[in-house]
Formats: structure tokens, sequence, C-alpha cells
């Protein structure tokens, strides 16, 4: 008899997990997904080409319901069949409108949640969160009626939702609370690079400001916000992109070990060997996660332990950062601003747009920061990731792959034009 | 082959035999001139005797030396623009007042063999007849001077007994002191083809360095620094004891023979002797000897090695006196034969263009002659001693004695000994005339007065080559600007200075007439005969002229067609008509090496450099053969110097610096290093070998022992290296190393200091400053841990400029030049290709053509080597066949061979 798995959340993660453990033992489960919104398993990452109307939803779909049928997966889509309680002893899952699973093993996979600012106002009709088809529907329909857009947050969510406001012909300013753009992703340069692109297709910024209150008319729409400076500015609509917290509240509520995330270890086992959880709703050794790579990986792990394999591990490898605005080429890895240990490799083209830094320590690449130019970001992250020594590639490492290995077979080095050729 | 300069439209086109500007090899020219776009295709001349439709890369790349843009165009006096009225008129009233003051000795001429015999004669005639002092010297004397007093010391005149077309008929061919391959390489591809057209031919080299030269020799004697004395008396010697000796002649013909032998026996008794002195092996000085002693055609070329030394004289007459002794002279295939630097040195021989000469053969010294001449150019000024000789010259600049100098045609102050000497008197002073073709070099920047002379292609003169042979040398443009030929501005001066009579020219036919005239006045049996008589051409009409063919004189009434070889009557110059044979012993330097200037210094010419590159550097392509001042040094002194190849030296003198690339190689002799002798100040800050060289000169020529002076080497510790490429030339960067060379579509600027800027990005845009624009993008890389800086700078797509600095601290990394360098030629760089360009280097199917080895073609060492491996190439007839490299002038088979052995060598290996 086959075991049963139940899989909260029909996202990016849970759904990778499933796809990978199908792929490899697909007669070991009888699997039943409980998802919150009533769609299959779409892409998330590509919910920007969509604010853009670059993309519509049915092309960003990776699992239409179709594939869900194929594979003997139960799916439960839609608001009302969300999970609302999990019975470890019963082993058992109850949706909003009643349905139940009983599970032999369960998956966890509630991903994140927008944070919201505190604030007064914060609840206002024209305050939203950038986060999913709903969010990016709505945001459509404000860009049709309503001309001026305040995005709060310069990180990768707010740029993209920033960029595709613009896009939609909405008046969009960005408000950040440091000094320049993903500035956990990007050094200063790239930062700045970033900015005057955006700002030459009509983004405004507005950098270290704190906001204190949004503003709303009788009818309880946002019309403005004020920042700690006193600086205000109209709004029509007002996106809130600084950030997600794991979504931890039904874990938490069944006794599952959560801190910030749901506490998991290298098998991403939680404290309760039956329930296994992935992707954004979890915390492994101290961190949480917010972009797909790692997410993979950890779904890839997870299918492993799954499928009694159980040799995989999952390691968080420096994840590498790009930005899905179309036209801006972005990329980093691992660490972006240089401390006393790090060598620098810097190359710069500003008017062509052009801004490369690699950090070196010990003979090995520690990290990149591309702007314009990112075709070898993947070749970096490998030669970081498997830490490869690249002291003989060193003086064409920034110019890519194609350079860096012609020199470890010659020797780029042409000492001066005299001494070759002479007459013996 | 032909090679065209720029395009030129076919429809204007018309065309003009004339001679090559640079060295005495004297090869003729075809040149197809459009005069309106001032262009000129240059094709060798097949009718020209000498060089029979060959041309070598310099001559081939005259076409592209003829821009405006670095010409002297008007008269300047104190940088001011003038009048050629107001030039003349005050460069003639300051010398008058000078003599007035101080007498004629108080003023100088100095000259060189790049003048016209016309232009030369005329100097000659206002210095020595006129003005009345015999301080006129020439450039000439750093040259061949040697080989002038040499062979009056032996045949009672200067007199040239071969021809070239003696290399045909020869079996033996000694070339001693000269790279043949480099310096006269029509002469080379000529000894070339006559041995492999004769496989008995064999061929020796002498020199300390293995040369290119060295490429078709069957023996080369790297022989001692200053030895060859002792080689040819041990020579004498060995021809003595041999029984090689021609006593007919020796008993009929010459006088001295005795004396001679017992001093060579006194100073080289065997071939023991001789091996100790010149450090050659012993088997090697006996094979040598023994070929000469058995071939009766034996020819000795002899050039620099020989002359320039402090017993230059003597190592010419320990040359002459094997010669005279085996009777090897006046016929075919026998002889030696000097081989002159300059286009018209031997020109200048001719009119009396040396201090110590009159005109015309004749000697200061001789009172017969003086009154002749005096006679002949109604003058009662005849100068009546010998005025200084160029070192003495400079000196009496120096001390003072001399107060007004007026150069002509050449730049003493990277040419002579003692350069920076030369620099501070001229700078000390009272009056310094410039005559030059060429805006700026380190002389001309000294001057008072310049004044712009024609240049190649617009002057219209005789020349004489080394083998006799005159030669018209036609105008072929317009002059540039204002500019004059230099015996209408000397003539000029001479009226302004009341001499109007006697230099009333209104066309050089006028002066070439006087000459010809001169040269037959009172010469016959009853005078005493002189050698040099072209008294057939004294009433030459103007159509003769202009349409003269080359002709090798004498042309009297004896010889109305010329005379191919000299001494065929065994009748020599002396009063006795008998040759003289000198008794030699080898003496060594003035100055020789210590223990604080260990390493003996040796200069001399390259392939694509013509002396102080006033003009050949002008051309693109002759630049790329040899970019930089180097230095050559054996692999062991490198060691015990701690120098690395590639990186800079610093050498020293007693008398001055200079720094230089450093080459290791083992083909230069332990204990010596060469240098080139072309870099000036306008390419390279402190690369002028003049200001090492020790001003020291053989007593009886005045030559300058150019080619050896003590000196020590140390490297020099840079912090960075690194080269500037930019399509507008810089000034001055204010750094230790710096070295211009002009390219095609750039000029790059090798590099070195030793403190590196804070700020790399802010130290160049200040460097920059002249020529930066506001539309110019800039693109960087910088590795700040491994040294590393890179630039470069757009505009419009274009790239402009390109800067790459290393650190010396790790290994020094700098990217291809050449590959850079390409990128110039295109009018835009893509977006993509702009990503990888300071990578230096090309990505996939663009290639890298290596540094050029054939200069004619523009075919590099790289494209060569791909060749050689991937056709299995072996030997220089296919590479040419496949690539056209070394089939024009064919002064690169040398190193198309070392290439060949090379791949060859790293494919056993592999």
């Amino acid at each position: 008899m086959k075991q049963k798995l139940v899989v909260i959340g029909n996202g990016m993660a849970g759904m990778k997990v499933v796809e990978e453990l199908i792929a490899a033992k697909p007669d070991m489960y009888d699997i039943t997904v409980f998802g919150a919104e009533p769609f299959g398993n779409y892409n998330r990452i590509m919910l920007s080409p969509v604010l853009c109307g670059e993309k519509n939803i049915d092309e960003i779909m990776i699992h239409d319901l179709a594939w869900y049928q194929g594979n003997n997966i139960t799916l439960y889509a839609g608001s009302e069949k969300e999970v609302i309680k999990i019975d470890r002893k019963a082993q058992s899952v109850y949706s909003k409108d009643g349905t139940t699973a009983q599970y032999d093993r369960l998956l966890i996979a509630t991903g994140s949640r927008p944070y919201v600012l505190p604030i007064e106002g914060s609840t206002l009709e024209g305050v939203l969160a950038f986060r999913d088809i709903y969010d990016v529907n709505k945001m459509i329909s404000y860009a049709k009626t309503t001309r001026r857009a305040v995005v709060l947050g310069g990180g990768l969510l707010g740029l993209e939702a920033a960029n595709g406001l613009r896009a939609q012909g909405m008046d969009v300013t960005v408000v950040h609370s440091q000094p320049y753009l993903l500035n956990r992703q990007l050094d200063e340069p790239a930062a700045r690079l970033l900015q005057a692109e955006l700002e030459s297709r009509g983004v405004k910024f507005v950098f270290e400001e704190r906001t204190k209150v949004l503003h709303g008319d009788a009818s309880g729409r946002v019309v403005s916000v004020e920042f700690e400076s006193k600086l205000a500015l109209p709004c029509d609509l007002f996106v809130m992109a600084i950030g997600v917290r794991p979504n931890i509240a039904l874990a938490q509520s069944a006794g599952i070990f959560c801190e910030q995330g749901v506490v998991v270890d290298d098998t991403l086992q939680t404290y309760d060997p039956k329930v296994y959880a992935v992707g954004e709703c979890v915390q492994h050794r101290g961190d949480t996660f917010g972009l797909v790579a790692p997410l993979f990986e950890q779904a890839k792990v997870c299918a492993n332990q799954l499928g009694l394999h159980g040799v995989a591990r999952y390691q968080t490898l420096p994840a590498a950062t790009r930005l899905k605005v179309s036209g801006i080429h972005i990329f980093s890895v691992g660490q972006v601003n240089e401390d006393e240990s790090c060598e620098l490799i810097r190359f710069s083209d500003p008017a062509a747009g052009i801004y490369k830094k690699l950090l070196l320590r010990g003979g090995h690449l520690v990290g990149a920061v591309l702007y314009g130019d990112t075709d070898d970001g993947a070749y970096y992250q490998s030669l970081l990731e498997g830490r490869v020594a690249i002291n003989d590639c060193r003086h064409a490492l920034v110019f890519g792959r194609a350079l860096a290995e012609q020199t470890q077979h010659a020797d780029i080095n042409d000492p001066i034009d005299v001494q070759q050729g002479e007459v013996a | 082959m032909q090679y065209i300069a720029k395009s030129a439209a076919s429809n204007e086109l018309h065309s003009v035999n004339t001679t090559c500007a640079y060295c005495g090899v004297g090869c003729g020219i075809q040149a197809t001139v459009n005069v309106e776009r001032r262009e000129v295709l240059v094709q060798g001349d097949d009718s020209h005797p000498s060089s029979q439709g060959r041309l070598c890369s310099k001559g081939a790349s005259l076409g592209d030396t003829l821009s405006l843009q670095s010409r002297l165009l008007y008269p300047q006096v104190n940088g001011q623009r003038v009048s050629w009225d107001e030039a003349i008129d005050t460069l003639g009233s300051r010398f008058q007042k000078i003599i007035q003051q101080h007498g004629p000795d108080a003023v100088a001429f100095y000259g060189s063999g790049q003048l016209l015999t016309e232009d030369y004669y005329v100097a000659n005639k206002l210095m020595k007849g006129f003005i009345g002092s015999a301080n006129i010297d020439t450039n000439s004397r750093l040259c061949m001077s040697s080989a002038v007093a040499g062979h009056k010391r032996a045949f009672g005149s200067d007199t040239v007994p071969t021809c070239y077309d003696d290399i045909d008929h020869a079996n033996l061919i000694v070339l001693v002191g000269s790279n043949t391959a480099w310096c006269h390489p029509i002469i080379f591809q000529r000894i070339r083809a006559a041995k492999e057209r004769n496989p008995d031919m064999k061929v020796v080299v002498i020199d300390p360095r293995e040369t290119a030269t060295c490429d078709i020799a069957d023996l080369h004697l790297a022989l001692r620094s200053t030895t060859d004395v002792a080689l040819f008396n041990g020579l004498l010697v060995h021809l003595a004891q041999g029984d090689a000796l021609d006593q007919e002649f020796i008993g009929d013909r010459t006088i001295g023979f005795f004396d001679a032998l017992e001093a060579a026996k006194r100073d080289m008794p065997d071939i023991a002797a001789v091996s100790a002195c010149t450090e050659l092996d012993h088997e090697k000085v006996k094979q040598f000897y023994q070929w000469f002693l058995n071939e009766p055609r034996s020819l000795t070329l002899y050039s620099q090695g020989v002359k320039q030394s402090s017993s230059g004289v003597d190592k010419v007459n320990a040359i002459l006196n094997c010669h005279l002794a085996t009777g090897r002279i006046g016929k075919p295939g026998m002889g030696p034969l000097s081989l002159t630097g300059q286009p018209n040195a031997m020109g200048g021989r001719e009119v009396g263009g040396l201090a110590n000469q009159l005109a015309a053969h004749m000697e200061i010294t001789d009172d017969t002659h003086r009154d002749r001449v005096a006679r002949f150019w109604q003058t009662s000024s005849l100068a009546d001693k010998p005025g200084l000789a160029a070192v003495d010259l400079f000196e009496a600049i120096a001390a003072g004695r001399i107060k007004a100098i007026w150069i002509m045609a050449t730049n003493p102050v990277v040419s002579m000994p003692d350069a920076d000497r030369v620099k501070e008197a001229l700078k000390k002073c009272e009056l310094v005339v410039v005559s030059d073709c060429v805006a700026n070099t380190d002389t001309l920047d000294l001057a008072d007065i310049k004044l712009p002379a024609q240049g190649w292609s617009e002057k219209d003169g005789m020349v004489t080559n080394s083998e006799r042979y005159i030669s018209h040398q036609r105008a072929l443009l317009p002059p540039a600007g204002e500019a004059k030929p230099d015996w209408w501005i000397i003539s000029r001066v001479a009226q302004r200075m009341g001499y109007g009579h006697a230099f009333d020219y209104q066309h050089q036919v006028e002066i070439f007439r006087e000459h010809a005239a001169l040269s037959g006045f009172e010469n016959n049996s009853g005078f005493g005969e002189r050698d040099f008589d072209i008294s057939g051409l004294a009433e030459i009409s103007l159509a003769d002229y202009q349409a003269f063919k080359p002709t090798q004189w004498p042309i009297n009434k004896t010889y109305p067609a010329g005379r191919k070889r000299m001494f065929e009557d065994q009748l020599f110059y002396t009063t006795d008509r008998k040759a003289r044979f000198i008794a030699l012993s080898y003496q060594k330097p003035k100055n020789v090496t210590d223990a604080q200037y260990p390493l003996v210094l040796n200069t001399g010419r390259l392939r694509d450099q013509w002396h102080t590159m006033t003009r050949s550097a002008l051309a693109p392509r002759l630049n790329q053969h040899r970019p930089e001042p180097f230095v050559e040094v054996h692999p062991e002194d490198a060691v015990v110097h701690g120098l690395e190849d590639g990186e800079i030296a610093h050498l020293r003198s007693a008398w001055g610096q200079m720094y230089a690339r450093i080459n290791v190689r083992d083909t230069q002799r332990k204990g010596d290093v060469f240098v080139p002798m072309h870099w000036s100040e306008q390419y390279a800050k402190k690369g002028r070998m003049g200001a090492l060289v020790n001003p020291v000169v053989d007593a009886l020529s005045g030559q300058p022992e150019s080619k050896h002076t003590p000196v020590a080497i140390r490297p020099f510790h840079a912090a960075w290296h690194g080269f500037l490429m930019t399509r507008v030339s810089v000034e001055d960067l204010a750094l230790a190393y710096q070295v211009k060379v002009v390219a095609e579509d750039y000029y790059r600027y090798e590099l070195a200091a030793i403190k590196t800027p804070r700020d790399w990005l802010t130290w160049l845009k200040d460097k920059l400053h002249g020529q930066l624009k506001d539309d110019m993008e800039w693109q960087q890389y910088h590795d700040a841990g491994a040294g590393v800086f890179r630039v470069a700078v757009y505009q419009h797509a274009r790239l402009m400029l390109v800067f790459c600095a290393s650190s010396t601290a790790s290994e020094p990394m700098l990217p291809s030049r050449n590959w850079l360098g390409s990128l110039f030629m295109r009018p835009e760089i893509t977006a993509f290709e702009r990503r990888s360009v300071l990578a230096g280097m090309a990505s996939g199917s663009q290639e890298d053509q290596g540094v050029t080895v054939c200069a004619c073609y523009g075919v590099g060492e790289k494209a060569i080597c791909r060749l050689i491996e991937e056709q299995s190439l072996s030997c220089y007839q296919q590479v040419g066949a496949s690539c056209k490299a070394g089939t024009n002038c064919g002064s690169c088979i040398p190193e198309i061979k070392s290439l060949i052995s090379q791949v060859r060598k790293k494919e056993t290996a592999d």
C-alpha cells in the first residue's frame, strides 16, 4: 500500500519537491496538495513581466491543472482550501472548508508573507504588497484609473514593481531607507548605474527616508505618504515591498518548533520526524530564504529524503541575484562589499552601462557584482561555489569565461615586443 | 614589388628615376609621382646598376615619409617665423660680426652625408675659400673618415678600388665589422644570390656579435672588440709563411712591405698569438687564414666595426696590407670595399667636405693644391690649415672658441660621442643655425636660427655611392612650405656676406659644372694626377644633367663612360705611383673596462631605422621591427648584473647614461653589450646612445670610437611598466622611462616609472589633459592586488586611447600591443567587442600577428610561425610563397629562417 504525502502550499518550492519525487519514485506516495490560490503552480518570479504587460498568467504557469491529473495528484486549490489546522497526533490536515487529508509524511511549503509596515494608514485602500497574482491584477487596475504610485523599498521586488507600474504608465517614486538601491545585492557603483537607468525610464527615487504615516481620504483611499523628515508625496497607490516574513502561523499552531521560520535540519525535516518543510517558510541554520535557487536546492534534498534515499544534505550556497526588469542586467553572488581581506578586480564602462566587480580572497572568487553584462554570472557562480583556484586566469577573469579559459591554456602576458623574434 | 604609400589617382602620375635617401649602397628608385596629392609610389629601378631593381624595407617605405606634418616649413629666428631675406640677413650679419671680432676660426659648419654634392661643394667653398677657415666638418667623420685616411695612406688618394660587380666574381667574401644584412641589405642580397649561384663561394663574417649577416656565413669569427689589426697582422704573417705573396707586385708596385711584415711578426708571430689577442678559437682563425691564402678572388667588405675605432685607420690599412701583399687589387672579384653609411658620404669626400681636406681630392696641407684651388676659386682668403674635426669642433664650441655653428642636415646631439656634452655646448653657443627638413630634432630644438631645407623628394642634385657611382637624385615634388635647396641657402648667405661674385648660382647644374671643372683643373701628369676627375662633365648641358645616368667616376677623356675598377694599371696616386704598406701593431682601445665599468658597449644600426630616425620613424611599418631602444646582453652577463629579459636596464658610462629594454641573447659576446644608435629624445627620453659613447677618436682620421666604451649596467627598478597608445601624440609624461613609437594609426609610448600613482585614473586624466574631450567614453580595468590598471577611451565607438600599466611587484602583466594596435585601424568597435578590449587579446577567430618580421609586406612573427607549423614549411622560399614575407627586400630572410628552426626545434621537443 502506498504511503500518503500531503503538501501544504501549491507554490514553487513545494511543487519542485513533488516533481522531483515523482520522477524518482513515481509509485511511492499518494500525493495531496492544498493551495490557497485557485491556480496550478505558477512561476512567482515571473510576476513582474506580468505586471509590465509583457506576459500573462498562462504564460507563467509551471504546472497547470492537467499536470496534477496526469500524475494522479489530488489538488485542492482556492481560498476555501487553505489549510487551517494540522493534527499531528491524527496525522491529518484540515482546510477552511473542512476538507481533510491524512498523511504519513507532511510537507509544509507555506511560503512567506509580505512584511507590512505597522504604521497608521497601512490598511487604507490602495496600499498593496507585491506578492501574488492578486496583487499584480490590482496594481494593473490601479494603473488604469490612477496616476501616482509610491513604492516603498528599493530591493528587487520594489524595483520590479516600480518598473512595472512605470511601464503601465504610472508616475512612480521609489522610497528607499538606505543610501542606494539593492544595497544587499549590489555595491554602490552598480546601484548608481541601475538608478540612472531606471531614472532614464522615468522612475523617481527618494533615499534615506522613513515612512511615518499614510493619509487617506474620506472614502478610505490612500492619498499621500508622509515621511519622518516631513517630506510628503501624494499617491493613489502605495506598494510595500520591504521584504517578506516566513509564513509560520500554521506550523506554530501545530506545535512545530519555529523561530523566524519553521526550523529544519539539513534533511529539511522539522522537529517532528514525519513533517518536512521547504521554501520561504523555513529557517535553516539561522537563515531564511527569499530567492528561488536555494529553494529548488532544498526541494531536491527534501525529495531525496522523502524518497528514502536519505543521502542528500542541504547546504546553503551563496545565492545569485538577478533582477527581472527587461533591458537591465544585474547579477551578484557572494560577497558584494569588500573588506580588508579582499582583493578587488574592477571593470567599468559607464557609457556602455557596464560595471563588474570581482572579489577575491586567498586565490578564490568570493563575490561578484555585474551590471550591464551578466553573461558570465553563472560562470562566476560556479567558480565561487566550486572554490576554483583562479590564479592562472586572474588577468582575464573579469572579461568572462571564454577569455579566462583561453588564458589558462596560453600565456597572455606579452612582456615586450622587442624580445621576440631576435635572430639567433 | 610595388608599394603604394597611399592610393594615388592613376591619371595624374608621372615616373621619375631617382636614388634612395638612405645608406651608401645608393639604390636606384623608380618613383611614380602624383604631385597634386603629394603621393609617391616607390619601386626599385631596374636600370640602376648598383641595385638592379632591388630596394630594402627602408627605401621601399620612403613614400610613407613625405607627410608635411613633421616638416620645417618656414625660416625661424629665435622661435619667430621670419622671411627668407630676414633669416639670411640675420645669419649673414651675425656670422660676419663674429668673424670680425674673433676671426674666421670662430665660426664653423657641420654638414652631412645627406647633403647633395652641389650643396656640399658650395658649403665647402664658402667656408674654406671665402670665410677662410677649414672649420667645416661633417657627420661623415663619424662614418668613413678612417677609410679615407687608410686609403690615402695606402694609395695616396681616397680611392675605392672595387665595385659591387666584384661580389659576383669573388670566391671568398670577408665581411669585417659589418652587419650587412641590416645596414646594407641590397649588398647582402647580392652576396646571398652570388653564393647561391656559386657553391664554392665562402663567406666569413668577422664581428664580435652574431648578427643576421651570419645567416650566410661559412665561418663567423666573433673576435674580441677592437682586435681586427691583430687578426689581419696575423693574416699577413700567415700569407708570408704560406708563400701566398705576390712578390712581383710587392717588388714593383709597393713600398714598405718588409717593415710591415716585420711589424706584423712582432705583433702576431703566429696563430696562437692571434688567438690569444682576439680570443678566437685557434682552428677558426686557421680556417680563415687558409681560405684567404688559397683564394685569389678574395673580396673584403668592411664597415663601421672597422672604422669607428681609435685604431680605425690602422684596421683599414691592416686589411689593405693583406690585399696589397697578395696583389689582390684592381682585378675582378678581389680587393677591399668600404661600405659607407650615407647616400652621399662619397660625394662629400669628393668635394672635400672634411676639415682636413681641401676640395676635389686635394690636400689643405699641400701648398701647390692650395694655390691651385685659390686660383680656381679666385680667392685670396683660402684657409691655410686644417680645421677642427667633429669631436674637436664641438669641444671648441664647448670651450667657447667657436661662437657660431651652422649645422646642416644632421643631428649631432644624438649621433656624436659624449652627446650630452655636445648638447650642453650647443646650449651655450652664441649662435646655432640648423638647416633641416624636419621640424623637430634634438639638435634643431637648440637652434637660434632654423632654416627649412628641401628633403628627399624635393631636392635635386648628384650623389655618389660606395662604388663611385654618381647618380642624379631628382626632385619629385614641389618644396614643402618655403623649403629651399641647401645650395641656395648657402649661396644666399655667401652673397649676404659679400662673396656674391663667387656664389652667383642660378641652378645647381652650374655648381656641378664648376665642381667637375675643378676636379679636372691641372689634373694630369704634368701637375701630378689625381684620382677624382670628372672633368668630362665640366660642360654638361642642363638637358644632359637632367637625363644623367649613373656613371662611376673618373669620367674624363680617358674614361668618358666612367671606370668600373681602379688600379687595374697598378698605378697609385702617390708621387712615385706605388702603393704603401703600413707597419702596424695592435693598439688597445683608449678606454678599457675596469671594476666600475666592466662591460664593453658596442653601438650599431637596426634593419628598419636610419640614423636618428628623423625620417625613417615617420614610416609606421619601419617602427614595428624593433620599436624600442634595447640593450643586448649575454645570458651570463645578465645573471651577473641581475638583468631580466624584457625589463629595463640603466646603462652608465663615465660620460652619460641611457635606459634600454633588456634583450638577453647568446648571440652577444660575453662581456659586450650592444645598443642601437638611432633613438633621440624625440622618441626616447633617455635612449640616446651618444650620451654614453666615449669622445675618443682615431688620431689620424678623427673618427670616434663608437664601438667601444666601458659601461656599467644595472636593472632599472621600476615600480610599474606600461604603455599608452593614442591617436594624438602626447608631450613628456614626466616618467623615468618613456619611448615613443609611431604606428600606422596611433602613437605608442612604452613607459616605466619608479613611483605608482595613488589614483591611476586621476593621474592619467591629468597627464592627458590636453587631448581629452567631453564626448569621450572611458573604460577601465583595475586589479589593484595584481597591480594591473588599464584604460580605453572611445569617441563615437572609435578607439582613441589605450593605457595599460602593470606593477613590477608581481609578474608584470601587459596585454598584446599588436592586438590592441590593430583595433586602432578599425573605424569602430562594436559594443560586444568593446567588452573585451581591455583583456588585450582576441577571443576566438581574431588572430594576433605578432611583431613585424617582414616590414615590406607587414607579416608578423606569430603569423609566420603559424604558417610554418600548419603547412609544414621548411625553407624561407616556401614561407615567401605562402605569405610573401621575405620576397621583396629579403632582409628578413635570416629571421624567417630562424623562425623555421625555432618551430622545428619546438616540434622535435614536443
